[in-house]
């Protein structure tokens, strides 16, 4: 039997992928404002974005980081998209059906999909678009996100050629992915700019500088149009986009301020619509003036402190990495030291959709029991008043994580009675230093996922895993992800993901603190603006409101 | 003076070579490379990207492979903006930055010369001490002050001027951006010269000759702008030079607080990001701006102190 699904369904369902029956609905369209609102919308339709640092690049293959991938979202669609709550819709892929094991993804293209120089985006777009982001000569820095693809590892290593990656366009309209493995989050994952179409002719055209604004094309709603470096970058109306009639804004300028306080000014002053983030040390001046166009919502990330497992004091001490683990008063640090609403973490994946969160018993408990148990485990493992521990917590130049770090200090001393000293390290040093592993013992860290999928948390702390900082190295834990990766029964292997998680965290490699928000400020004249848990928001999902 | 011209470019080139050279040992030598991000590369592709810009080969070869683009005007490519040269993004940093070093540099010399001669005139009166205490009010008070409160006033609360950014499009549209950084940048400038010019003329206007125009009955205005004026400015000529060169380079606040696409930022975000070429770029574009103005500042001295040019 193949399942096949249509179109909306909650994203649940398309995550489910194969079980059950498809639903059909007739789409939604997040454009415009009707009639009936009573809203009328500005005569300029133009959105100012606060976008954080300057982008790398804006080829979606080369792309890494978040200012990149939020413009690239504008310029290029993938085969699915993305409703403003983060559901997933058809992108450039009008269906798609996924056969019975899991392991095989079938998109009919859309038919009057479009690119930016009026040419039209057909299934061999992606298929060239898979293989020359797979293709190491490409010089991708994400590739790695495509590794559920069939040989994908193997391209990506340089040991198959990229013809040899399992994508296959049958014919014009009909494109097909190949999985190693059911693969539940590969729709999620298809909205990652690692798997967006290219224009072949354009991109052998220009070779390495197709991606500047002389010669950019891409298949999105929008089109480049002004690239200043360190300032802004403008785009524009694709006239050739599939959905302009319920497209409203016309043009988005992004601007790269790194600096928090000039971006808050600049918004004050109306020349930004939304922010790129907040600085922190304006969340009370905020809270108290700006209430309302402060905007809160949950993010895929979550923010701890790890453990370096491989050496002494941690080595083989999980007694002693629970009670460093229980002294600490998440509460306060969420509530004092961050206080932007961040949900306190007890547990390493945040809330994702099909995933039961695994919070530890002591989540429950009273900060009074958590001490106790502390002191006990902290006696347990041989340390006293007269014997403290003394260890070097390690966090990279920030006046956020010095604030954490300075907490945790002085509730482990006040609880435990141990001595850790401060040390800060610039950003790429210290970053050279957590993964040698041979100096840290406990070091700051904060991971954000690329998919919405416990997944890509789980496998950050799989033995193999280059970015596994802590060192933590449990045959059971990546026996569990091995047969969660197998599995293609979506309940089973969110439940094998769980009983790992839940072996993990009462070995304690690392100590989570809180779940990320996104924090930023939008104007009431902002129409459509919602905030999703992948913190991706679309130009074309909004409008501008007369004001 | 054409010869001693041509022997302070040929002396310049080894003082270049010196600076190129620590610049390149140095910035490879801070720890972390140019591709640590907190995603790992997979090592096969961090290979070929370190191939891709000759990382792999040996320290010297690279040196020289730089060293031989250079001399062709090359600066390489950056390693962060892999769609830009370095070259590219000195000639798009540049001018921004240069036309408001320049503002700011006539700006100061203006206020800062002639606040400062003023004072000097009215040695230990009142206005002396207030020109004296708002100049040491401008060098104390860093940009990073000034130019928020300047936002806070003029862009946020008063919305005569814009608060940021730097429109593309015309020089026209950009000059209601321009005047908040160009005040900043000249703030602490005007004191600073209005210090220097006060100090050296207090010291020439007590100098023989000035007595000796003084006793043939001149009038004080012609005093001043005929006898005083050009030697009371030679120190300041000569912190002209290094600091134009500055000033013209961009400052990494004021383009931070401001959103100017200038040169300053990428000294900055080129060092915390590792990107070698670009860090090498701009500290070369740096040091030969140095050396030139220096030089120029020698020539004008050889114009304005006859003894200068007798020594050469």
């Amino acid at each position: 039997m193949r399942v096949k699904i249509l179109f909306g369904a909650g994203a649940l369902a398309l995550l489910l992928g194969g079980c059950g029956g498809g639903t059909e609905q007739t789409p939604v369209s997040y454009g415009p404002i009707g009639g009936e609102s009573g809203l009328e919308l500005a005569d300029e339709q133009v959105l100012h974005r606060g976008n954080g640092t300057e982008p790398q690049t804006l080829d979606p293959h080369r792309a890494e980081g978040v200012p990149s991938s939020n413009i690239l979202r504008d310029l290029f669609e993938g085969l699915v998209g993305e409703a403003p709550n983060g559901d997933l819709i058809p992108g450039a892929a009008e269906s798609w059906t996924i056969s019975e094991d899991g392991r095989t993804y079938t998109f009919i293209m859309r038919p009057d999909g479009r690119w930016s120089n009026g040419d039209p985006v057909t299934a061999f777009d992606f298929e060239y678009g898979l293989r020359r982001s797979a293709d190491p000569e490409t010089l991708s820095r994400y590739s790695s996100v495509l590794a559920p693809i069939r040989n994908a590892r193997k391209v990506i290593a340089g040991e198959l050629p990229p013809e040899e990656l399992g994508v296959e366009a049958v014919d014009e309209r009909t494109f097909v992915i190949h999985l190693n493995a059911p693969t539940p989050y590969m729709l999620g994952l298809l909205t990652h700019s690692t798997c967006y179409a290219v224009h072949r002719g354009v991109v052998e055209r220009h070779g390495s500088n197709w991606s500047r604004v002389e010669s950019h094309v891409g298949n999105g709603a929008y089109q480049l149009r002004d690239w200043v470096v360190q300032s802004h970058i403008h785009i524009e109306r694709n006239p050739h986009y599939w959905d302009n009639a319920n497209t409203t804004i016309n043009e988005v300028y992004y601007y790269a301020i790194e600096n928090q306080d000039a971006e808050l000014k600049r918004y004050r002053a109306d020349e930004l619509d939304i922010t790129d983030t907040i600085p922190q040390k304006q969340l009370k001046w905020i809270r108290a003036n700006l209430a309302e166009e402060f905007r809160v919502t949950p993010y895929l990330g979550t923010y701890y402190f790890g453990f370096n497992t491989t050496r002494p004091p941690f080595a083989d001490q999980p007694g002693l990495r629970r009670a460093l683990s229980l002294a600490v008063d998440r509460d306060i640090i969420a509530r004092v030291v961050s206080g932007a609403g961040e949900p306190v973490a007890y547990s390493w994946v945040p809330p994702v959709r099909g995933y039961a969160q695994q919070e530890p018993e002591e989540a429950g408990w009273t900060q009074e029991q958590r001490e106790a148990e502390a002191r006990r485990l902290y006696a347990e493992a041989g340390y006293s008043e007269e014997n403290p521990l003394t260890v070097e917590v390690l966090y990279n130049t920030s006046d956020n994580h010095k604030r954490i770090a300075i907490a945790l200090r002085s509730m482990w001393k006040e609880v435990l009675g141990m001595e850790a000293t401060l040390a800060n390290q610039e950003w790429k040093v210290f970053l050279e230093t957590r993964k040698s592993k041979l100096e840290t013992e406990i070091y700051r860290a904060g991971w954000i996922g690329d998919y919405e999928d416990a997944y890509t948390f789980a496998q950050l702390l799989e033995s193999a895993n280059e970015q596994n900082d802590s060192g933590y190295d449990n045959p059971r834990y990546d026996a569990l992800l091995a047969s969660a990766s197998a599995e293609p029964d979506v309940l089973r292997r969110a439940e094998h993901l769980q009983e790992a998680e839940r072996l993990m965290l009462a070995d304690q490699p690392i100590l989570p603190l809180y779940f990320y928000v996104t924090k930023r400020m939008v104007k009431p004249w902002v129409h459509g603006y919602e905030g999703n848990i992948m913190d991706h928001i679309y130009a074309r999902h909004l409008s501008i409101l007369k004001h | 003076m054409f010869r001693y011209a041509l022997r302070r470019v040929f002396a310049a080139i080894p003082t270049l070579l010196i600076l190129i050279a620590l610049a390149f040992f140095m910035i490879r030598a801070a720890p972390g490379g140019p591709f640590d991000t907190e995603k790992t590369l997979h090592p096969e592709i961090e290979a070929k990207i370190r191939a891709a810009y000759h990382l792999d080969e040996p320290l010297i070869q690279q040196l020289g492979r730089y060293l031989s683009g250079l001399a062709q005007g090359d600066f390489g490519p950056s390693f962060q903006y892999t769609d830009r040269t370095v070259t590219e993004l000195i000639r798009e940093g540049f001018p921004v930055s240069l036309q408001l070093g320049a503002c700011a540099m006539l700006l100061a010399l203006l206020i800062g010369v002639s606040a400062g001669g003023w004072a000097a005139l009215r040695q230990n009166r009142a206005s002396d001490h207030a020109v004296m205490a708002a100049s040491m009010t401008g060098i104390s008070i860093p940009n990073f002050v000034i130019g928020p409160l300047l936002i806070l006033v003029f862009a946020v609360h008063l919305d005569w001027l814009p608060a940021g950014g730097w429109p593309s499009e015309s020089l026209f549209e950009r000059l209601p951006n321009m005047v908040m950084p160009v005040v900043a940048l000249a703030l602490p400038q005007i004191a600073y010269i209005a210090r220097l010019t006060r100090g050296s003329m207090i010291e020439v206007l007590r100098s023989n000759f000035i007595r000796m125009a003084r006793a043939q009955g001149l009038a004080q205005s012609t005093i001043l702008l005929r006898h005083a004026l050009k030697p009371g400015l030679l120190p300041v000529l000569s912190y002209l030079g290094p600091a134009t060169a500055a000033v013209i380079t961009g400052s990494v606040v004021i383009e931070q607080i401001f959103g100017v696409p200038g040169l300053g930022r990428h000294f900055v975000q080129g060092a915390l990001n590792r990107d070698y070429t670009l860090v090498m770029g701009v500290v070369v574009f740096y040091g030969i701006l140095i050396i030139l103005f220096n030089f120029l500042v020698d020539i004008c001295y050889g114009f304005l102190d006859p003894r200068v040019r007798q020594r050469s």
